[in-house]
């Protein structure tokens, strides 16, 4: 299943501003696959087509073909919330909602329709420990979700995502407000829910791509310059550009 | 080029600093002094006097020692019908014009319009309700008729303090919300709306002490009477409040203890619009201690 996730020639247009040009991409299941490039080239941008988290843009026009397990994310009768739940997202900047540490988790399922309190209380727990967070609030499930510190608070994010069970994890750039401590967490985490999630992370810092990504893309001006395994493409890349960019020569 | 270490900071700014910082302060000192003064002037006269007979009692037309019950009662009663009718219908116009609304002609026109019925003046409500219930509907001056006239009053600013409070909830809330497959709907109502409260609750209690102490609407559409005996929960009844009996006896009543009850009055009325924003404190206060 090397092309779990399938992008074909996409474009993508906010108004007539061009953010992503003739994209193929393909993404492999139970793999970390990494966008880098300089900013303000269509990372962030092509992520959010994954969930269609730009259909809440408007005047945004998207070409093109994007599928995932083989099914086409804007078909003519894809279920929007359905497919947001199975391609969960984790934001730049922690957002947890204004509500408990257990209400945060237990969102998404209630949202879904589930009601037992043992049910959400499992969910909760499960939840918690894939995040790897379960030992530091266990005792303060009652509490504010902004209580906890930034680094808590986006692994509370990343709980709260996998606790409708997605298929696919969405990470933009989920470190790049956390101190070192709390990022190098969260890349253990990462590699320990590729076992079971499939997962695209956008990445500023080419030392993290290079960590724990096993596919890296270079992105450059709405272009995917280049994508292969992350080894090949940081020892030996082909384009000029993406060496000039690895090296630091730019960007 | 001159060496930068031969700079020094300018003694001029920290002047000025200090100067501005002490101009605030005592520009600050001023302003609460007034306000205090004025609190004292209204309540010294009045509170001191007032009992619990004069609270709920009936009112004298000729007599001295007439009760303010009536009007007080109205005054609750017409405060709370007419937010009951305009707190759904400007949270609903709030939440349109922040969520819904799409970017245009049409909706900044609505938004210029609202803003601008929010500083015409109350009377002009107060017309409108003479125009409806008294000449239209014919029911004369009624509880009803200057709950609903109120109600129009509110609308304005409650439909602008709700689309700021919803607008001002940053947009990662909702990206959250989205993310997790949620609809726009369960968005706006379980994530957005816990985070504008704030907001929506100070906004709500202005308007509250504001629609308690209205005058000039009430007189118009509501008369300058209240019923004639005490808890009467007609909604045709004369619908004359607090506000309206303390111009009353101060302009137009002839008994002798007039001026004592003006201040008894007033008292109660500034007592009672300081108790209700305590009192909308109390869901702000404790909202606060569970988000810690
Ligand atoms: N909501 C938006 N509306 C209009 N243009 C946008 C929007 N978001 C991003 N863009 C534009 O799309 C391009 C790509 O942005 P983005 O995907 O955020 O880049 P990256 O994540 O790689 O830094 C930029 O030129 C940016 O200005
Ligand atoms: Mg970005």
């Amino acid at each position: 299943m090397n092309d779990y996730i399938n992008l074909h020639d996409v474009n993508l247009f906010y108004g007539t501003n061009q953010a992503l040009k003739d994209v193929k991409l393909q993404a492999a299941k139970h793999e970390i696959t990494a966008f880098i490039g300089p900013s303000g080239c269509g990372k962030s941008t092509l992520l959010r087509c994954l969930n269609r988290m730009n259909d809440l843009i408007p005047n945004v026009k998207i070409t093109g073909e994007i599928s995932v397990a083989g099914e086409s994310l804007y078909g003519a009768n894809t279920d929007v919330e359905s497919l947001r739940k199975n391609i969960g997202m984790v934001f730049q900047a922690p957002n947890p909602f204004m509500m408990s540490i257990y209400d945060n988790i237990a969102f998404g399922p209630r949202r879904f329709g589930v009601k037992s309190k043992a049910i959400l209380d499992e969910i909760v727990e499960k939840s918690l420990r894939a995040a790897v967070l379960w030992d530091e609030v266990k005792d303060q499930l009652k509490k504010s979700g902004l209580s906890l510190s930034g680094g808590q608070q986006q692994r509370l994010c990343i709980a709260r995502a996998l606790s409708v069970e997605p298929d696919v994890l969405l990470m933009d750039e989920a470190t790049a407000s956390l101190d070192p401590i709390s990022t190098m967490k969260i890349e253990e985490l990462v590699q320990q829910l590729k076992k079971d999630y499939t997962i695209v992370m956008v990445t500023h810092n080419m030392q993290q791509a290079a960590r724990v990504s096993d596919k890296t893309c270079f992105f450059l001006n709405g272009e995917v310059i280049e994508s292969a395994p992350t080894k090949t493409l940081f020892n030996n890349p082909e384009d000029k550009r993406t060496e000039d960019y690895i090296t630091g020569r730019f960007g | 080029m001159q060496n930068l270490k031969d700079f020094k900071a300018s003694k001029l700014a920290k002047i000025f600093n200090q100067f501005f910082m002490v101009s605030m302060w005592v520009l600050g000192i001023i302003t609460v002094f007034f306000v205090l003064l004025l609190l004292f002037l209204i309540l010294k006269d009045g509170l001191p006097y007032v009992t619990w007979d004069f609270v709920i009692g009936l009112p004298s037309e000729i007599d001295a020692g007439g009760g303010i019950g009536p009007m007080l009662l109205n005054s609750f009663y017409v405060t709370i019908l007419s937010l009951l009718v305009s707190i759904p219908i400007s949270l609903g116009a709030g939440i349109y014009l922040a969520e819904y609304a799409p970017d245009n002609k049409l909706t900044s026109t609505i938004r210029v319009c609202v803003e601008g019925l929010s500083s015409v003046p109350s009377i002009v409500f107060g017309l409108i309700g003479i125009a409806l219930f008294v000449e239209y509907f014919q029911i004369g001056l009624t509880i009803i008729g200057a709950s609903l006239s109120l109600a129009m009053l509110n609308l304005p600013l409650l439909t602008r303090v709700s689309e700021e409070s919803i607008r001002a909830v940053p947009h990662s809330y909702r990206e959250g919300s989205y993310a997790l497959g949620a609809t726009k709907l369960q968005t706006i109502f379980k994530v957005v709306i816990p985070v504008a409260m704030r907001g929506l609750i100070t906004g709500l209690s202005l308007v509250a002490g504001r629609a308690f102490g209205e005058s000039a609407v009430i007189i118009l559409a509501g008369g300058v009477n209240a019923s004639a005996e005490m808890w009467d929960f007609s909604l045709f009844s004369p619908g004359g409040t607090l506000a309206v009996h303390l111009w009353y006896v101060q302009s137009e009543a002839i008994v002798p203890d007039a001026k004592e009850i003006a201040h008894k009055s007033a008292a109660v009325l500034l007592f009672v619009v300081l108790a209700i924003n305590l009192l909308f404190r109390i869901p702000l206060w404790w909202m606060e201690r569970k988000m810690k």
